[in-house]
């Protein structure tokens, strides 16, 4: 911008520098003085204080072999995919039904949008109440009737985690719905039209043109609810802590259950590694689509 | 494909002409308004509404039933009588380990760490993002990349170096150390939203200011501040909801007594001890959930425009 004309020293543009301190301090030291440490420190023998005392890749061997962790990866896959596959389903119809030149759109939209306010420990508090099943929807069920009627997903060790799933879909569909309506009212009108004049019925209009058309929306909204899967952690702990028993385990639980209470230091920092590449292999292919492939930005 | 269009139009055309030949004027259908369509849309937006809203209406009718009422009745029915008891709980009596002054702790703590927090952190990523988009420096692009690129790392990664390093100063457990830990991880997507709107403002703007000799502090405070309101409303939407929602740093870097109200309320309702009072639990979760709730119902297509750009953060 300005500052190509002159030669320039370290005190040039000296403000700029001042207030950027705050953000490279943050970058350097936090993100990748922070993030270095930790992966470093995943190598040692640490407990309850961190020491550098290095076993190669013991802590991973021992976290791999450990049942809690596998059950948590488990939890997160299974999640994941509920969550991936639901959310954009789900968001995108309520999208497309939005998107039908309705009356009270913004009501809708007001109400569908509305659990993403809400912190995890709220959402997972009120489904935690909703889900007991002495008194929520399983005791209603049969108190009209249905005596043998069983949905206790939280009480139930080998779908809790569908239960948390729900509570999560409660809460995050309506940004996904909202992302997805943006992308929907960013396509021409003139291909409705023409869809419409060639007399191609509407889903298969969405299904053929109008998807493939907004494949960029739908990355963006892939690696967003990729990110928030990865990091799912208050909602476990609001909804079962963790139970019954280790059944709903998560990653991210993992992590601070061994640093700040199980004073097993080498294990958190193993396990928020492997959370940390994980991410890593779902950010790098979408950076190298978004950024790599076209260069024009 | 264009001649397939016209010729379809030229039908419809004569078919609709036709219509009116038969019937007379046609102005707007009537039978439109309940069409198969109509109905079909309607009813599924309806039941989903319904769906998305059932959480809420359950948790303000169990906070305002007795006890007796919740063990014998139904918890999507009404209260028969309503009682404001648990609320008055929830807030001054709910115990949380040995203290039993509420929730009302919570929420000051709330707002003694989201106040200074959203303020804190929209002034360094203002500015930052001002000098990103009008003061460019060498290497400037690169500190940016990295903030961006460190949005998306788990937030366990660099929770515990975090602690070491509060510990060394002597903050860890207080307010401050708190209001810290927000403050650098909005920077990302904060910097991101205030970069690129300055970035879109007209740059002889910029330049006019500086042939009349205004500096860095002038310009910002002066021309871009006053220019750019609606995106720190953005920006304060944002902060507050995600700062008042956070647990995760809440837990980590507080103690018991300066707990935020997410920690206290998950306290108070899985705490194993005592008699599980759901109308209290209830109160209290409305209670934490308010704040957030009456930011989004006031500020509309804002907070659409916030998290749009907040679903980035990692």
């Amino acid at each position: 911008m300005s500052n190509s004309e002159r030669p320039n020293q370290l005190l040039r543009n000296l403000n700029a520098k001042v207030a950027s301190i705050p953000m490279i301090l943050t970058a350097l030291v936090v993100f990748v003085g922070g993030t270095a440490w930790t992966v470093l420190y995943s190598f040692t023998n640490s407990k309850l204080l961190p020491r550098l005392n290095f076993v190669g890749l013991d802590q991973y061997y021992r976290l791999w072999a450990t049942p809690r962790w596998l059950v948590s990866i488990e939890n997160l896959l299974i999640y994941g995919v509920i969550s991936l596959v639901f959310s954009l389903v789900i968001g995108f119809i309520l999208a497309a039904l939005l998107d039908q030149k309705i009356r009270f759109e913004d009501t809708f939209r007001t109400i569908f949008l509305y659990p993403f306010a809400l912190s995890f420990i709220v959402t997972g508090l009120v489904w935690q109440w909703l889900l007991n099943p002495d008194f929520g929807i399983q005791r209603v069920v049969r108190d009209l009737g249905w005596t043998n009627f069983s949905f206790d997903p939280l009480y139930n060790s080998s779908i809790v985690i569908y239960g948390i799933s729900i509570a999560a879909l409660w809460q995050g569909t309506g940004l996904i719905m909202c992302l997805m309506l943006a992308g929907l009212r960013g396509i021409d009108e003139d291909i409705w039209k023409a869809a419409r004049v060639d007399g191609i019925p509407m889903w298969k209009t969405y299904v053929f043109i109008i998807i493939p058309m907004m494949r960029p929306v739908f990355i963006t909204t892939l690696v967003i609810i990729a990110a928030g899967i990865v990091k799912v952690y208050d909602l476990v702990v609001a909804q079962t802590s963790g139970g019954p028993g280790i059944a709903s385990e998560v990653p991210a639980k993992y992590v601070y259950d061994y640093m700040f209470f199980a004073q097993n230091l080498g294990q958190g920092f193993a396990a928020s590694t492997m959370m940390l590449l994980s991410v890593v292999i779902v950010i790098v292919p979408w950076a190298y689509l978004e950024f790599g492939g076209k260069k024009h930005g | 494909m264009a001649e397939a269009a016209a010729s379809m139009s030229g039908d419809a055309l004569r078919r609709e002409a036709l219509s009116r030949d038969a019937s007379g004027p046609s102005g707007t259908k009537p039978r439109h308004v309940l069409s198969r369509r109509n109905i079909f849309l309607y009813g599924t937006l309806i039941v989903v509404a319904l769906y998305y809203l059932l959480p809420l209406y359950v948790m303000i009718v169990t906070s305002l039933k007795g006890m007796p009422e919740i063990r014998l009745g139904n918890i999507f029915s009404p209260p028969l009588e309503i009682t404001f008891e648990p609320w008055i709980k929830a807030w001054s009596q709910a115990c949380t380990g040995l203290n039993c002054d509420g929730l009302s702790r919570g929420f000051w703590n709330s707002v003694r760490i989201t106040v200074p927090s959203v303020l804190l952190s929209i002034a360094i990523a203002s500015v930052n993002g001002y000098a990103l988009a009008n003061w460019r420096f060498k290497g400037a692009d690169t500190f940016f990349i990295i903030l961006i690129v460190g949005a998306f790392i788990p937030y366990q990664v660099m929770i515990y170096p975090i602690v070491i390093i509060l510990r060394e100063i002597g903050i860890y457990g207080t307010l401050t150390g708190l209001v810290i830990v927000h403050s650098i991880f909005g920077m990302p997507i904060l910097t991101l939203l205030f970069r690129n709107y300055f970035t879109s403002m007209p740059e002889e703007l910029f330049r006019a200011a500086r042939v009349d000799g205004a500096g860095f502090w002038g310009i910002y405070l002066r021309i871009m501040l006053p220019m750019s309101l609606p995106i720190f409303v953005v920006a304060i939407i944002l902060q507050v909801t995600g700062i008042w929602n956070d647990f995760l740093f809440g837990v980590v870097y507080t103690r018991p007594d300066t707990y935020p109200m997410t920690v206290q309320l998950n306290n108070i309702v899985n705490s194993v001890q005592g008699v599980k009072e759901y109308n209290v639990n209830m109160a209290a979760t409305i209670l934490t959930g308010l704040v957030p709730l009456i930011v989004y119902f006031v500020s509309g297509k804002l907070f659409v425009r916030g998290i749009a750009a907040g679903a980035v953060k990692g």
